[in-house]
């Protein structure tokens, strides 16, 4: 029996843990691997994009780099779409919060059965096609769709609601209410009600307790969801596209159109680059101060 | 108590959040509703309703394009679903199982294609693909194009995300202890993961693939960018029809695609259930 | 007699800070052996570190005198009962506690007869296909058991096994737990942080604190003869009295009080004087004091009824000294307020270091 070679030692317990080490990153190393590959290539390839030149035909000259589409960003035009696009997400993240707080509000105050009831109901259309979903508004409210139809039916006008910013809004909504009914739900059923009561027992009534310790507990579910809502509105594509019209570009429609109709790959990618930045800094404000408590992401 | 609590009158403000609730509900399901009763509607103006007919859905499963871009999505969502199945759940497995170098960095890499929206990764494919087919053609005399191998391609780069996200979950819940349990049992690395660590997370592997076939049958925007001429999948070509107008086909394919997502979710919550309900109510004895 | 488990300058760094430092152990065959700690003291690290979940950092392990530092858990002849158990949930109690066997390749005949056994044993035959899940508390602690014992491991590793239990039931399956080590005769290492488990279960105790092994012995030579303050406080309640040694056979108390212990200190060290509640008694002003007790007089300040006992805390110039009297007919009750005399017998002093 040799001692010598199986007593532990630091540089032993040391080579142990590395091997340990290695056996995850090995298991990770697929994943990130394709990630590199299809992810953070396909980044820089933008970011390269942006500083390069457009021809007079449409295509892109790697070289000669500038930051002329970079300037361009800075356009009344670019500023303007840019503009009615932040203020259409952020309308729709309001709009969202004052629809989905009261429901998740109702929904976690339920007996468990209903609560599961109402769960699934709020389930069914976050899972369902968001096209589908979308192309039920253009249905809706079409020049001879229902809800005019309704109107005449009434002794009403019709009613044009199609292509405009009012149609967006209504399919932004509506895609994205049940992104910040859940995060708000889930913050809602796990707080704990005893707090309330307590709240309550120390004279504070109905609307004080909501306010010093209902809304409080659940501000995390308040961020999680209107990050949800905003950061895919801003750079909404499908419901602009279908519910839009020509007046109501927003950024999502701008830089496609960059790309399958203008041919300006440089200035395309330029606001790409924009867009993502915006994306990235709401992003990291969430999680610098809003940072869900507990788990370590 | 409770029998009294039932019959308590209700406040105000109890009432105004009931109603609000009920009419959310209502405006989430009034458009569904609306639309698959115009799917039955006999009339080739959408707006007139005439009577009702399975008219529309049998010219859906007699159009050939309609079933063509079935088939290519079918055909995308399996190979991403699986490919990006198991990418994600190895990731999952590394970052909750082990302290490895440049693991912060990894996880931080993870969580951006669910953050960037999907017009800018939309972006960032074609301009890959476009550049990297140039690439081959002039390195080594290969020129791939654009078709379903780019569409899967770029699926499974943004449901490995989700896949990772939703195991991870899973995994934080389940007991360390149940391997180390293994371990001391005699299992090796292997046995104790194939025994006890895969079977308690399967759930959530199942879950993740079942987020992952949704969101491929879902895509439209990144499709769009990097398929090419004849590889439409079902979203794609149904948003460009959508685009041009209102008509009763559309209706009918949209309600199959509404069948198909319900189903999904039927199938996602009876994964759910099943561990949950075994255990829960049977725990206190 | 060979040792089962030996632990040689066995050192555990976490960052850099030591779990346990410096253990040198040595647990002989079929003892009952309990590590006893407050929660951090590195007894479970010490317990981890045999079933191979932790690798030493330094340090030579061995299990009946096979070195075994560096070996993973699952070539190790140890098995371990969990804390919280950790029955795997998706399996059946049989599949539970065939586990290791199915892993080991034993035959499946033999494993059918040795599960049966094993289940015979804990009194849960009758429980075999139910799911883990619907068990009790104890029945899961039983099954946990028979999962690591059917396994007929060398040591067997229990990490606070009882701590999810309910007093009643905790107190049962100590009794159970003993009886079933003596049946089995395997080497049972138990990990606590409750001193009476600790103290009526076992054959020998290590004291742990701050990763530091500081007393091992028999569960009497603990109680009764501690050598550090740690120990002495750790376990039972015990009144601590600083001290000054002033020959080998007398200490001075904190009032000036010259009392009678055995110490082997140089004179004029501080030192505390160790006294357990139930070795003092209380007399009354009136009443003669045998002249060899150590004598200190107070005044009684509180006085709390527990049904079998009345607690005193009694003012006195060396601090205040909670003494425990019986409750039964002559032993005098006495009221709060009163002088009285605290005294005990020299030989139920110890002396540790201040």
């Amino acid at each position: 029996m040799n001692d010598e070679v199986a007593v532990a030692r630091p540089e032993l317990e040391e080579a142990a843990r590395r091997a340990e080490s290695r056996r995850g990153f090995l298991i990770a190393l697929p994943a990130w691997f394709y990630l590199t590959l299809f992810f953070v290539i396909p980044l820089g390839i933008v970011a390269v994009y942006s500083f390069a030149t457009r021809s007079s035909t449409g295509r892109t000259i790697l070289g000669d780099w500038n930051l002329n589409a970079y300037r361009r960003l800075w356009d009344s035009l670019v500023v303007e779409i840019a503009a009615r696009t932040l203020v259409l997400a952020l309308v729709t993240t309001l709009i969202c919060l004052l629809l989905a707080y009261p429901l998740a509000y109702y929904m976690a105050t339920r007996r468990p059965m209903v609560r599961n009831i109402l769960l699934i109901l709020v389930m069914i259309p976050f899972w369902s096609n968001f096209l589908v979903r979308t192309y039920a508004w253009k249905v809706l409210l079409g020049s001879d769709g229902p809800v005019s139809q309704l109107s005449q039916a009434l002794g009403g006008e019709p009613i044009r609601l199609l292509f405009t910013n009012t149609a967006v809004l209504i399919g932004l909504v509506y895609g994205f209410l049940p992104f910040m009914v859940l995060p708000l739900y889930a913050a809602l059923e796990r707080m704990d009600w005893g707090l309330v009561e307590a709240a309550r027992d120390l004279y504070a009534g109905g609307w004080t307790a909501f306010r010093k310790v209902t809304w409080p507990l659940s501000l995390p579910g308040v961020m999680a969801g209107s990050i949800l809502v905003f950061i895919p509105t801003l750079g909404a594509y499908v419901t602009p596209a279908i519910l839009g019209g020509a007046k109501t570009t927003l950024a999502g429609d701008y830089i496609v159109s960059q790309f399958l109709a203008a041919r300006n790959q440089p200035f395309g990618s330029a606001l790409s680059m924009g867009m993502m930045l915006i994306m990235l800094a709401a992003t990291i404000v969430y999680f610098r101060w809003f940072r869900p408590s507990g788990r370590d992401l | 108590m409770s029998v009294t609590a039932g019959i308590r009158p209700k406040s105000p403000a109890e009432r105004l959040l009931a109603t609000n609730s009920w009419l959310v509900f209502a405006f989430f399901y009034a458009p569904i509703l609306v639309l698959v009763v115009f799917s039955f509607n006999a009339n080739d103006n959408v707006g007139i309703w005439t009577e009702p007919s399975l008219r529309w859905y049998r010219e859906v499963f007699q159009d050939q394009a309609v079933l063509n871009a079935l088939k290519n999505s079918l055909i995308v969502a399996a190979i991403s679903t699986v490919a990006s199945t198991i990418l994600g759940t190895m990731a999952a497995l590394a970052l909750e199982r082990f302290r490895f170098r440049g693991q912060k960095f990894y996880d931080g890499l993870l969580y951006l294609p669910i953050i960037i929206p999907e017009v800018t990764m939309a972006v960032m494919l074609l301009l890959f693909f476009a550049q990297g087919f140039q690439w081959l053609d002039s390195t080594i005399g290969w020129s791939p194009t654009f078709g379903l191998g780019t569409i899967s391609l770029s699926h499974i780069a943004f449901n490995i995300s989700f896949v990772t996200v939703v195991v991870r979950a899973r995994l934080g819940q389940m007991d360390p202890r149940l391997e180390e349990a293994a371990a001391d049992l005699y299992a090796s690395r292997w046995q104790a993961f194939r025994r006890v660590t895969l079977p308690l997370i399967m759930p959530g592997v199942l879950g993740g693939a079942l987020l992952a076939l949704t969101l491929s049958l879902d895509d439209v925007v990144i499709t769009n960018f990097v398929a090419g001429p004849g590889s439409t999948t079902l979203p794609v070509y149904v948003f460009g029809l959508v685009r041009r107008g209102v008509t009763p086909l559309i209706n009918a394919v949209s309600v199959v695609m509404l069948v198909a997502s319900m189903i999904l979710v039927a199938v996602s919550f009876g994964f759910q259930r099943d561990p949950k309900s075994r255990v829960e109510p049977s725990s206190r004895s | 007699m060979s040792d089962a488990v030996t632990l040689q300058g066995v050192s555990k760094v976490f960052g850099d800070v030591y779990a346990v430092r410096d253990l040198d152990l040595a647990i002989g065959d079929g003892e009952f052996f309990s590590l006893l700690g407050p929660s951090g003291c590195g007894k479970t690290t010490t317990l981890r570190m045999i079933a191979g979940f932790e690798f030493p950092t330094q340090g030579s392990l061995r299990l009946h005198g096979v070195e075994m530092a560096l070996q993973p858990p699952n070539q190790r002849p140890v098995n371990t009962v969990f804390q919280s158990y950790a029955l795997f949930p998706h399996m059946t109690v049989e599949e539970n506690v065939g586990f290791g066997l199915r892993m080991k390749k034993v035959a499946g005949a033999e494993i059918v007869e040795r599960v049966r056994r094993a289940l015979d044993m804990v009194q849960l035959t009758h429980r075999a296909t139910a799911s883990s899940k619907q068990l009790s508390g104890g029945q899961q602690q039983r099954v946990a058991l028979a999962r690591a014992l059917v396994n007929e491991p060398e040591v067997l590793l229990l990490d606070e096994p009882l701590g999810a239990l309910d007093l009643k039931l905790r107190q049962a399956m100590q009794t159970e737990l003993k009886d079933l080590q003596e049946r089995v005769g395997i080497t049972f290492i138990y990990v606590t942080h409750d001193q009476e488990e600790a103290l009526t279960m076992s054959d020998r105790i290590g004291v742990m604190n701050e990763g530091r092994l500081l007393q091992v012995g028999t569960p009497q030579d603990i109680y009764e003869q501690p050598t550090s303050r740690f120990v002495a406080g750790f376990i039972g309640e015990i009144n601590l009295l600083p001290a000054t040694i002033v020959d080998h056979e007398s200490v001075r108390l904190a009032g000036g009080r010259l009392v009678a212990a055995t110490t082997g200190a140089a004179a004029g060290s501080e030192v505390t004087v160790a006294v357990r509640p139930e070795r003092l008694s209380l007399f009354g002003l009136g009443e003669t004091v045998p002249a060899r007790l150590n004598a200190v007089r107070g005044r009684i300040v509180r006085r709390v009824y527990f049904g079998d006992v009345f607690y005193y805390d009694v003012d006195t110039p060396d601090g205040v000294i909670e003494v425990k009297e019986e409750n039964r007919p002559g032993v005098a009750l006495h009221e709060i307020g009163e002088e009285a005399v605290v005294a005990w017998d020299p030989a139920a002093t110890t002396v540790v270091e201040s």
